[in-house]
């Protein structure tokens, strides 16, 4: 399952950065699906309008696991802003998906 | 859980397939190799040699027997990993550039990760596949696995997804090899032999005395029979090489080629023709009897002959050899500008027992030798028990019997009583045993040889003496007189006082061969006057007979005269 890039509409003229996220998932999966609802429900309320997530389904692009260092899934990258964090689960534990979100 | 590549039908080995490891030694004991698409745990401590050994069964595995190996490092970086074993001759860039092999380090930072819930190891799986399919790896290593419990604190799902890991390498049918670091108590630290049953090598480090030996052990091998001593092995710049600790069959091919010893009074005593060829020959004495010189004048009759000679000097430096050599008449240099002569010195406690006959296998691989002298093996009980330098030693003569080379050792002995163990028992090994004694009368020292024995021909059964002259070594008789055994100046003055008499009766044979002569002149000056004292009175004898026929015809002339006269006047 591929999910194209959620685009809100970036509030780039804020002070603050956008954040941009990258979900790995693997097809539809429990965990997977799990994931995918949970941070979107996360950003949707604490980061609306100025994040950018992307949902990748390893399974379709082998070769970013090796890429991007992926051992568990489902995992969530922060590239933005810094420090790069790694969150990996279902998201289902909202405090510390906070937390890895710097928020 | 999709995961449609491990979909495949359960391969169904017949359990007695295996991987050959190509590491030197360690095929023989497992019998063929590690379980053909089975994990293998490689357990120990650090630094025991856990990820020399799997990226040695990686790159073996594609070079010499095509079967290309992904390596998954979850410790060094790949670069890392390359670098350290260049000087082992693996160029992992080259090999990975032919995608004979693939390595993938895998980085996990913990200070960068944040649990969240429920996961799994799906991105390892997918991976892992995507590298072995990518190059259709046979061959997998995961050096070390362990590491995912430092990082990740779901023990829980760790654990139930490394067991279905194994179990869908097992599906996909490669053999691979896990790393785990010993634990306390424990084969590795987080348990991972409970997952993998087919087979389990230890690796171990241990430090005796302050030398240190590596051994490894197979701990299970599951369906196969396999060598279940500790194994010592080595690591140098060939990488790994394990000793089976015996050869197990006794079936070297023999020769009745004979070799001289360098000493032809010595090959005169074996039957005129020295030692058989690829025996072992063991020279045994005390203290400055000439052990090393009767091991010199071997290597210096073997470069003569053209052969290659390696001398290995536990006690002495090769210079010291060359220059005490040199004083009674060896020119060892010569030999060794030729290249038929190697030496190679080291102190026993230099390295462990095992890395002497590693050292020793190497070197005699590389250079090709003939024969082999080992000087002495009494200095290796400082690195090791009698019974390690005794089986050490079995292995070499089994090693260089197989190889056809003959060796020549010396042992040092403490005392001068026979049979005591002052050979480190090797006597009992070897073929050919000579000895080498101190024999001590009328003040002096002088040195008596003996053969003890020499299997499979004829020798000598006497004493001789050794004599170690500016032009070599020799073996005098020993005299044996009267007064028993001489040796030394002893035998020397019995030999003189000999000589001595033997010019007398020399001048009294002449002196009445003369007398003879003047006898025989006189006698026959005597003949010829003799005969010429008959000649005369032959001659007068004769001389009367004519006058007086001369008498007899005048007188008949005469008479008839006188008839005829008397006739006329009648």
């Amino acid at each position: 399952m591929i999910e194209p890039s959620t685009i809100g509409d970036l509030n780039l003229d804020g002070d603050e950065e956008p954040y941009i996220l990258r979900l790995f998932v693997t097809g539809a999966s429990s965990n997977s699906i799990r994931a995918i609802t949970n941070i979107k429900q996360i950003c949707d309320t604490y980061l609306a309008d100025r994040y950018s997530l992307e949902i990748v389904d390893v399974h379709q692009q082998k070769q970013i696991a090796e890429q991007e260092q992926i051992i568990a899934l489902p995992m969530l990258i922060k590239y933005s802003p810094l420090p790069r964090r790694r969150l990996i689960g279902d998201m289902s534990d909202t405090q510390h998906v906070l937390t890895g979100l710097g928020l | 859980m999709s995961l449609n590549s491990s979909k495949q039908i359960k391969s169904s080995l017949p359990s007695l397939l295996k991987s050959p490891t190509g590491i030197p030694g360690l095929d023989e004991i497992t019998g063929g190799g590690l379980p053909k698409g089975r994990p293998t745990l490689i357990c120990g401590g650090t630094g025991c040699g856990k990820t020399l050994f799997s990226i040695e069964f990686i790159v073996r595995g594609a070079i010499e027997f095509n079967e290309p190996g992904v390596f998954m490092a979850f410790e060094e970086k790949t670069e890392e990993l390359a670098a350290n074993v260049a000087s082992l001759g693996f160029d992992l860039d080259q090999l990975q550039k032919d995608e004979r092999i693939k390595l993938d380090y895998v980085h996990i930072d913990r200070n960068e990760i944040e649990e969240t819930g429920e996961y799994d190891l799906e991105g390892l799986f997918i991976r892992l596949g995507y590298a072995i399919d990518s190059i259709g790896a046979k061959r997998v290593v995961l050096d070390t696995i362990e590491n995912l419990f430092a990082n990740l604190n779901n023990e829980g799902i760790l654990r139930s997804e490394i067991r279905r890991l194994f179990n869908w390498l097992k599906e996909k049918g490669v053999t691979t090899i896990i790393t785990g670091e010993k634990g306390e108590g424990t084969l590795t630290r987080n348990g991972l032999e409970e997952y993998v049953s087919d087979c389990v090598i230890l690796l171990d480090h241990r430090i005796n005395n302050q030398i240190s030996t590596r051994l490894l052990r197979i701990v299970k091998y599951r369906g196969s029979a396999h060598g279940t001593n500790e194994y010592p092995f080595l690591i140098d710049e060939d990488g790994l090489s394990v000793l089976p600790v015996t050869s197990l069959t006794l079936d070297h091919a023999v020769t009745t080629e004979r070799i001289s010893s360098g000493i032809p009074s010595l090959d005169k005593m074996l039957e005129g023709k020295g030692f058989y060829r690829g025996s072992s020959i063991l020279v045994s004495g005390t203290a400055g009897t000439g052990k090393t010189s009767i091991a010199g004048s071997f290597a210096q009759a073997t470069c003569q002959r053209g052969e290659r000679c390696i001398y290995f000097a536990f006690e002495e430096s090769p210079n010291q050899i060359v220059r005490n050599m040199r004083s009674i008449g060896f020119d060892l240099q010569v030999h060794i500008d030729a290249g038929l002569l190697q030496f190679h010195a080291s102190r026993p406690t230099l390295n462990g027992l095992e890395m002497h006959l590693v050292t020793i296998h190497k070197l005699i691989r590389e250079f090709k030798p003939q024969v082999v002298v080992v000087d002495p093996i009494t200095n290796l009980i400082t690195v090791g028990s009698i019974s390690e330098v005794r089986s050490m030693l079995m292995r070499l003569i089994d090693f260089l019997q197989a190889e056809q080379i003959t060796v020549v050792f010396t042992a040092l002995s403490m005392n001068t009583v026979v049979g005591e163990q002052t050979d480190e028992g090797v006597s009992s090994l070897v073929d050919a045993w000579l000895l080498v004694r101190d024999i001590e009368s009328n003040g002096e020292r002088n040195r008596g040889m003996y053969i003890m024995k020499s299997r499979g021909m004829k020798h000598s059964n006497q004493v001789r003496e050794f004599v170690i002259t500016n032009e070599g070594l020799e073996l005098v008789d020993v005299y044996l007189g009267a007064e028993g055994v001489l040796i030394g100046s002893a035998r020397e003055a019995q030999q003189l006082q000999e000589a001595t008499g033997v010019a007398l009766r020399d001048h009294a044979v002449t002196r009445k061969d003369r007398e003879v002569e003047r006898k025989r002149l006189v006698l026959e000056s005597k003949i010829a006057s003799l005969r010429e004292e008959f000649e005369s009175v032959q001659e007068e004898l004769n001389k009367a007979f004519v006058d007086e026929e001369l008498r007899q015809a005048i007188m008949e002339r005469n008479r008839e005269q006188i008839i005829r006269n008397r006739h006329n006047d009648q």
